[in-house]
């Protein structure tokens, strides 16, 4: 019963965090919702004994992704106001396709709903169970590939992150290592053998 | 007892407030990006719900595998919108017309 009503209040955070992403007129209040959003979930993954991904999904979301966005916005200088403009105007086609789109959803799901033995609450694991565990030992086996090609994937990511952003600007003063390591002393110095005056 | 079409529910409401966000916030491109995010993060709710209820762990190896393409998206994604907006000054979608598509 006490979980039943967490699960509620969460589900009740999760909606109203995303209606904040949508709505909110500042972005960085929707990253910081958006944000909210994701640790809400990761509590929700845990409630379905997903405790592995559900610390992932801190860890590389809020962590990584969200602190990205975030700089993103901090970074441009957006005029807010010209960008809200279409705001009021296409809010009520919006409403109208959210509705129709959750009404959709949820009645297939309360109509089929086929009363399968299998999807009744399955009990929960034991107290050694560990998920961790779980994940490994088919993650490294059986989608061994898909595992590989998902690291060159964020490999690939890598690569065109830095090659969209970075940019030569001429006229930069700047030292060439390679240069000052190679230059010999012929380069440099030049010795003259001159008499000596004397008076 | 939360049901498996509890999950689902929630799910889809998530799903369609991203909607809703993407006609809402349709001239600023890091909302949109924001939208895909929350749209990816309903998706995965669907699988970690079925793969706790069927007992099977490869919906959670999808998911994994989700969250891996998910952040390169979310990097080059917002590397490309960088560059635009070092470009153009702007990210609004309406003036991205150069190609005239």
């Amino acid at each position: 019963m006490l979980i039943q009503l967490y699960f509620w209040f969460l589900s009740a955070v999760l909606v109203g965090a995303a209606i904040g992403v949508i709505t909110s007129r500042n972005p960085v209040f929707s990253v910081l919702y958006l944000v909210l959003a994701f640790v809400t979930s990761s509590v929700l993954w845990m409630l379905l004994e997903a405790e592995f991904l559900a610390i992932v999904l801190v860890l590389v979301y809020v962590g990584a992704v969200m602190v990205l966005f975030l700089f993103v916005v901090m970074m441009l200088d957006i005029n807010t106001e010209e960008l809200r403009k279409g705001f009021t105007k296409f809010a009520p086609l919006g409403g109208i396709v959210t509705a129709v789109i959750i009404v959709e959803l949820i009645t297939v799901f309360f109509v089929r709903n086929t009363g399968l033995p299998v999807l009744e609450n399955p009990p929960a694991h034991p107290a050694g169970y560990s998920n961790t565990r779980e994940l490994g030992a088919v993650l490294y086996t059986e989608h061994v590939y898909a595992f590989e090609l998902a690291s060159f994937i964020l490999l690939l990511a890598i690569v065109a992150a830095i090659v969209l952003t970075m940019r030569k600007r001429p006229g930069l003063k700047v030292q060439d290592i390679s240069m000052q390591v190679r230059v010999r002393r012929e380069d440099r110095v030049r010795l003259v053998k001159m008499k000596a005056e004397k008076d | 007892m939360i049901t498996l079409t509890n999950y689902l529910a929630l799910s889809a409401i998530l799903f369609a407030i991203s909607v809703a966000g993407i006609f809402l916030n349709r001239k600023n491109v890091i909302l949109l990006l924001m939208c895909i995010e929350l749209m990816l993060l309903a998706v995965n709710f669907n699988f970690i719900a079925f793969s706790r209820f069927l007992g099977d762990t490869a919906g959670q190896v999808f998911v994994f595998f989700i969250l891996t393409v998910a952040a390169a998206e979310a990097a080059i994604g917002l590397a490309i919108l960088v560059v635009l907006f070092r470009s153009r000054r702007t990210i609004n979608v309406q003036d991205l017309d150069v190609m005239k598509g």
